[in-house]
């Protein structure tokens, strides 16, 4: 049974790939990395074979440590945890919960995490390759730290599998996870600093880790080469009985999951508001600007883009800060602007299949694409001035601003111009609705990139004269270029909107099917 | 059945639904095999066949979803794939299998589709107060869609189609997972509807209603037409269960299984 669960995963594993070769390549590029991180890793743990053992035990203890908290943090924010072995899909199959136990706990090794983290663990044998005991203990800390490691992320994904699955939950999570992914800069620089500061309190934290269930079995090795066998002894105990704790902590929880099937429910709400569809002009163009606005707030998939938009003056403000000059600050209003305008260049792709109902109902491709293009306008030109204007009260380079602005306004416009063109034209991969913006999308990813890419390119040629008045200005120091950057980017950049918009629509209508077949592969 | 049909629009020279040689590939598989078929209008039609017979394909390419290979299909006369808009004003879809705007509330997904028809506001805020009325959804109108339960799902996008009042409902399995209550009462609505000269359309596994509530049936199975006609020119004496299998063929395999009865 063990066995068969095994070869399912592996199999699922492998059809994965066949389903699409851009799916292959995703996964190549991503094993690509993890292969480059685990080489990184192993250099080190064999290099810290010729360090003195203190530095070695705390940089093992501590490392492994991090694996330990990183398995168990990782899965609950990412909804992309790895559900192929739902244990919820084995209800029917009445097998003994000892295999199930067993089976999807190996199973957690096959996939680039499992795989690296159990290479990387048994390199700590060379680190300690400094006499028998030692590679002894290291290896079977590092098979008792492992075996944690998958655990652990199974009892947590199990116990939070019903809160997850409420879709409020679900909505909410998703996105706060995004703040301290786009913030790891600051983060990391300032632990680093940090830790940098007080290198001689590392040794001290290490010890004390190394006697709880997140380091002891990592200090195995360390404690037997250092000759403490009673410790050793201690901390394999603790381990062990940290790991079938575990065990039969989720145990427990999977039974109870087997039995109660995530539940879902809500009362009714009668009607009567009907939103921003009341307030909005009641026309084809209105209707689709309102939609869109509704799905922006509403949809995590929408709000994940926009998270990061009020996130990009604190990374700048924190990398002025560290630099002490506010110049770079003035990228703000462009960047801005880029990062809005171009969220809406997969617009139909988030629709799916939902994309029926304008099919359907016959709405004109231009006011579909204008509706849309106005809904993101919305909220996007007040973010692009205030990002735009506001690092001048910083900086004091007040004869900046109009050729900043010009940048800014143009970059919208030709953006959301642009945007309307690639989304009436292509369908790219994106997570469907409903799940986590997190999740790997379904579908061909290398396509989505080269559309994504290609678009971008063309932005960049679209937005030529406005940063090269940019560089003019920056070369004559003259105020006056700034000035026409200022007229260039609103009269171009406004002209370009109006014509993607129109060359949009237009093969929109012409294609409206064919777009509609695209998105119908990837549900 | 339904027998007050209103006499002149069945024998109306202009079919509700024409379709003129349909055909359609997936890769080296013909989903559709040139299908003609007049759907008078007035008449409630029931397209009836096995699973991967061509029924959704078929539907898709006479309301527009999807561009057949050959062939066309005509709404009241209005070629569907030369003048769309024209077209699609003419009729109302419930598609099988798509999503629907499910952030949106039921009332706000009924509306939003009203208003992409450019519909007048006060007639769509009319129209969906009694839609959800008709639907016993008016509990849950302001609930997200994406919170309803199957069933309501599927009236919540007989509403959208509903709200322009087409002349043509082209419905593909408009049943599937409603419970029997709210099945009454949406055929109940469609019955009024085919009453007051109306053309409905359905797709259906189930033959036994297709038989209590459709006037017209065609089967279809293999991408082909196999017959066509009033029901009871199809179903030609028989249960339309027994002349369905009958034509489809198959269904004779009740032999094998044996250690299924030795437990």
């Amino acid at each position: 049974m063990v066995a068969h669960l095994l070869s399912l995963k592996w199999r699922l594993l492998l059809n994965g790939f066949r389903r699409s070769p851009g799916q292959l390549v995703g996964i190549a590029i991503g094993g690509l990395y993890a292969l480059g991180v685990v080489a990184t890793l192993v250099g080190t743990l064999v290099a810290l074979r010729w360090a003195d053992p203190e530095t070695a035990h705390t940089a093992v203890v501590l490392g492994g440590a991090a694996a330990i908290l990183a398995w168990a943090i990782v899965p609950l924010m990412a909804s992309a945890a790895d559900m192929t072995l739902d244990p919820s899909r084995f209800t029917t199959s009445a097998i003994p919960m000892r295999q199930l136990l067993t089976g999807l706990a190996l199973a957690g090794f096959i996939g680039v995490p499992g795989l690296s983290t159990m290479i990387v663990a048994l390199f700590t044998a060379a680190t300690w390759w400094r006499s028998v005991p030692a590679v002894l203990g290291a290896l079977l800390g590092a098979a008792l730290g492992v075996l944690s490691c998958v655990v652990l992320s199974k009892v947590i994904t199990t116990a939070t599998a019903s809160l997850a699955a409420s879709r409020r939950f679900k909505d909410v999570s998703s996105i706060v996870v995004f703040v301290p992914l786009v913030l790891m800069g600051p983060i990391v620089a300032g632990v680093f600093r940090g830790v940098s500061g007080s290198t001689g309190y590392l040794p001290e934290l290490a010890r004390t880790v190394s006697w709880t269930p997140l380091g002891a079995s990592w200090s195995l090795g360390g404690d037997l080469a250092s000759g403490d066998v009673a410790a050793a002894g201690l901390k394999a105990l603790i381990a062990l009985a940290t790991l079938l704790a575990l065990c039969a902590a989720w145990n427990l929880l999977l039974k109870r999951a087997l039995v109660t099937p995530p539940f879902s429910g809500g009362s009714g709400k009668r009607g009567g508001k009907l939103g921003l569809f009341g307030l909005l002009p009641a026309t084809p163009t209105g209707a689709v600007a309102a939609r869109a606005l509704s799905y922006w707030i509403r949809d995590p998939r929408y709000a994940a883009s926009l998270i990061v938009v009020p996130l990009l003056p604190v990374i700048f403000l924190f990398q002025s800060a560290q630099s002490g000059s506010y110049s770079m600050l003035v990228i703000l209003g462009p960047m801005a602007a880029f990062v809005l305008a171009w969220s809406i260049a997969a617009d139909v792709s988030y629709d799916s299949t939902a994309f029926a109902l304008h099919l359907a109902t016959g709405v004109r491709g231009i006011h579909d694409r204008l509706g849309r293009a106005l809904a993101c306008l919305a909220f996007a030109l007040p973010v692009v001035l205030i990002f735009a204007v506001g690092p001048f009260f910083l900086t004091g380079e007040w004869g900046w601003l109009p050729g900043i602005l010009g940048l800014s306004l143009g970059v919208l416009f030709t953006g959301l111009g642009l945007a309307s063109i690639v989304s009436a034209r292509y369908a790219s991969t994106v997570p469907l609705p409903g799940d986590s913006p997190f999740k790997k999308p379904p579908g061909n990813v290398a396509q989505t990139l080269a559309v994504q890419f290609g678009g971008m390119a063309v932005l960049f040629l679209l937005v030529l004269p406005e940063l090269a008045l940019v560089i003019v200005q920056s070369v004559t120091g003259d105020p006056l270029w700034g000035w026409i950057n200022l007229a260039i980017g609103t009269v171009l950049g406004t002209a370009l909107f109006v014509a993607g918009v129109r060359v949009g629509g237009r093969w929109l209508d012409r294609r409206g099917p064919e777009l509609f077949a695209q998105l119908s592969v990837n549900r | 059945m339904n027998v007050q049909l209103p006499g002149p629009s069945l024998n109306s020279p202009v079919p509700a639904l024409a379709l003129r040689g349909l055909a359609k590939r997936f890769g080296g598989k013909i989903a559709v095999d040139g299908i003609s078929l007049d759907v008078p209008a007035g008449s409630f039609y029931g397209v009836v066949g096995p699973n991967g017979a061509g029924k959704t394909t078929t539907l898709s390419m006479a309301t527009g979803l999807l561009r057949p290979d050959f062939g066309t299909a005509y709404i009241h006369g209005v070629d569907v794939w030369a003048k769309p808009l024209e077209a699609k004003k003419l009729m109302g879809i419930l598609p099988d299998g798509v999503r629907l705007f499910d952030r949106l509330t039921g009332e706000q997904l009924v509306t939003y589709a009203g208003l992409l028809r450019g519909m007048d506001r006060d007639v769509v805020a009319q129209r969906v107060g009694e839609l959800m009325a008709a639907l016993d959804l008016s509990g849950d109108a302001g609930t997200l869609v994406v919170d309803y339960s199957a069933g309501m799902t599927k009236k919540i996008a007989l509403a959208s189609a509903l709200i322009h009042a087409p002349r043509l409902l082209v419905l593909d399995e408009p049943f599937e997972s409603v419970d029997p209550v709210s099945a009454a009462n949406i055929r109940g609505i469609l019955d009024n509807y085919v009453a007051s000269g109306g053309t409905v359309i359905v797709s259906s596994h189930v033959m036994d209603l297709v038989q209590r509530m459709c006037d017209h049936v065609a089967v279809v199975a293999a991408g082909r037409v196999l017959a066509a006609g009033t029901v009871e020119e199809v179903r030609d004496g028989a249960t339309l269960e027994d002349r369905f299998v009958q034509l489809v063929g198959g269904g004779n395999q009740t032999g094998g299984l044996e250690w299924l009865r030795t437990f």
